[in-house]
């Protein structure tokens, strides 16, 4: 039995469903991410799990038993807010008290299981302080104590890092993927960074419209989307459209119209005519020199319109001779690089026959 | 093109008008009734000379005023009556306008400001018109001229300045703080008695003080409302103005209730500060 079941979950705002017919299962001790796009209905998803609204058709199960009519302060949910949403008249001590007080719990248990809470999260010698007189990563951290202390059976947490600057961010990140395995709570995460998601996440569900895409590991994800949302929203993407010529041999083969002929990985479900799209990785296409990249199936020649150079690595957008733009990406510690091209400069791109996955329309 | 003014000159050139206003019409006016308060009364009303113009009259500066004050207990009664019904009607306000303003402030927005407007509608109308009209009401209950009577008055009279400050304190909350009180474990009653009650003592400190203190200046309402034995240290002291036309003696009563205000402000910081830390 998962911990949280979500069956076939459905709330309406109007003519809107912001969340549509949503079902998914969460194990325990799992650390779930719902990805999206602002207005995915994942923020939506996540105040009916707290009980702060309640679906218009489905139900939420928490470990088999049905949270309908359940208020949020009986459920052993908590939440991370985005804002922090610290009392301001209380100290750190005491805001982390807050759960366990209302829990009616003796004053010696408190006091240790504060300590501790504050020990994880390395604000110990912050006890006494005011939330006005923490930074941004420090209230964060107040916040995940004050949600865990109580050893809820699920952790929600609304975008959590998202006031927080990058930096800060990636230190949060692992302390966040340490404190989960510490803990060993169940962590639903929302989110809209990709990259936030990916690293973080045990499992990730994609959510689009209301409705979710697709839910899978993070290398699943990123490397078998199941369509084209999935693929340009995770990550960067080459979206070539093609049809499908044969599928019947060790590898497919595909009409990319004016590019002329492609192989990809072997599908043998599908049969010729298919129409969809294509999807190769920026960091699968090879760029060099022309005459170069010759080992590779899929193979053009083109010129280099604009590139992005970020320190560790550089995009080079190629355009390739039926005006097809493609992205490529080249680490720049990488050994045997021959040099760095130029905008305007004529080079060859290419990818293997292993490389891509089909994306139906 | 002329220089932009200096930071400083542009500080005192907004600071400076105000500063010399209350100078003129505040500290100088308070001066002089200090001075007062330790003069004779003027022999048909007003102030009699600092410097004598004929022998045996009264001149100069005396603590005679004060040597009355402290020399009767009846004076110490109406101050404590004074304070009593302060306190009551800041009570009553607090107790009547917490809810109202609760409701203004968690009401949808649009409609917030017709209500604030409906609080303060009865400025509107003229003060004594309003308190006359409840001689109207309290008069057929038989209220009329009781201690009672003082009180719905003063109630009545105050309680848009105990609903306005606590409006602004508790539409400022963000209502995260009651989601995530709620998410932690605390019903209604303890989300507001821990949350949103500490968050608002800044307000009912600031009601508390629009009413707490005129009432205690208030002579119209006892007079108007109250029966002989209803007068408060504000009636005193009109009394001794335009009544007795003794200056000094109601000179010496304002200070003496000035300095009764300030000790129970002082008192009441104090006691706040040695509590838990405000919001």
């Amino acid at each position: 039995m998962p911990l949280l079941e979500i069956r076939q979950v459905t709330r309406r705002f109007g003519a809107l469903a912001a969340v549509d017919d949503v079902s998914l299962a969460i194990e325990a001790g799992e650390f779930f991410t719902l990805l999206g796009p602002s207005g995915c209905g994942k923020t939506t998803l996540l105040r009916m799990i707290a009980g702060f609204d309640a679906p218009d058709a489905g139900a939420i199960l928490l470990e088999g038993r049905d949270l309908a009519g359940t208020p949020p302060e009986a459920r052993p949910v908590h939440t991370v807010f985005q804002s922090y949403a610290l009392f301001p008249h209380m100290t750190v001590a005491q805001n982390v008290a807050f759960p366990l007080r209302m829990a009616k719990r003796p004053a010696a248990e408190i006091e240790r299981r504060v300590g501790e809470a504050l020990e994880q999260v390395h604000l110990e010698a912050f006890a006494k302080r005011y939330p006005d007189e923490l930074s941004g990563g420090q209230k964060q951290r107040v916040g995940l104590a004050r949600g865990l202390v109580n050893r809820p059976r699920l952790l929600l947490l609304d975008e959590p890092l998202g006031a927080l600057d990058a930096k800060l961010r990636e230190e949060m990140q692992l302390e966040l993927i340490n404190l989960q395995r510490d803990v060993g709570v169940t962590f639903v995460f929302v989110t809209h960074s990709q990259p936030e998601a990916l690293a973080l996440s045990h499992r990730i569900a994609v959510m689009d419209r209301g409705r979710v895409e697709q839910v899978d590991t993070p290398p699943q994800l990123y490397g078998h989307p199941r369509n084209r949302f999935v693929a340009s929203f995770i990550g960067r993407c080459n979206v070539v459209e093609v049809t499908v010529s044969a599928s019947g041999g060790a590898a497919l083969a595909l009409d990319a119209g004016r590019l002329g002929a492609l192989v990809a990985p072997a599908r043998p479900d599908l049969a010729p005519g298919t129409r969809g799209a294509l999807a190769v990785r920026p960091e699968q296409v090879r760029i060099g020199p022309q005459g170069t990249v010759a080992d590779a199936e899929n193979r053009f020649d083109g010129v280099v319109r604009d590139l992005l150079y970020v320190g560790d690595v550089t995009t080079y957008v190629v355009e390739l001779a039926a005006g097809v733009r493609v992205e490529a990406l080249l680490a720049n510690a990488a050994p045997g690089r021959a040099r760095v091209f130029e905008a305007g400069q004529p080079v060859a791109v290419g990818w293997s026959h292993d490389a891509g996955v089909f994306l139906a329309d | 093109m002329r220089a932009a003014p200096s930071p400083r000159l542009a500080k005192w050139l907004v600071a400076g008008p105000p500063t010399l206003f209350l100078l003129v019409f505040f500290a100088v006016p308070a001066l002089i009734m200090v001075v007062a308060s330790f003069r004779f009364p003027g022999e048909f009303g007003g102030l009699a000379p600092l410097a004598a113009t004929r022998a045996g009259e009264d001149a100069g500066l005396t603590t005679e005023n004060y040597a009355l004050f402290f020399g009767d207990w009846i004076y110490a009664q109406i101050f404590a009556k004074s304070f009593v019904v302060a306190a009551l009607t800041t009570l009553a306000c607090l107790a009547l306008a917490y809810p109202l303003a609760l409701a203004i402030a968690r009401s949808p927005r649009r409609r917030r400001d017709l209500m604030v407007l409906l609080v303060v509608l009865p400025f509107a109308s003229n003060f004594l018109v309003r308190v006359y009209a409840w001689m109207i009401i309290l008069g057929p209950l038989d209220l009329l001229f009781t201690p009672v009577a003082v009180l719905v008055g003063m109630v009545y009279v105050h309680l848009p300045f105990m609903v306005l400050p606590l409006y602004t304190n508790l539409e400022k909350h963000d209502p995260a703080l009651l989601d995530a009180a709620q998410d932690l474990g605390a019903g209604a009653w303890q989300r507001f008695w821990r949350v949103t009650f500490p968050l608002s003592l800044p307000g009912i400190l600031a009601g508390t003080a629009l009413v707490f203190i005129p009432v205690l200046g208030m002579f119209a309402i006892p007079e108007i409302l109250g029966g002989k034995d209803d007068w408060l240290v504000g009636n005193m002291i009109k009394e001794a103005f335009l009544g007795t036309r003794d200056w000094p003696f109601g000179s010496m009563l304002s200070i003496m209730l000035t300095l009764a205000v300030l000790a129970v402000a002082g008192i009441a910081a104090a006691l706040g500060r040695g509590g838990s830390r405000g919001a």
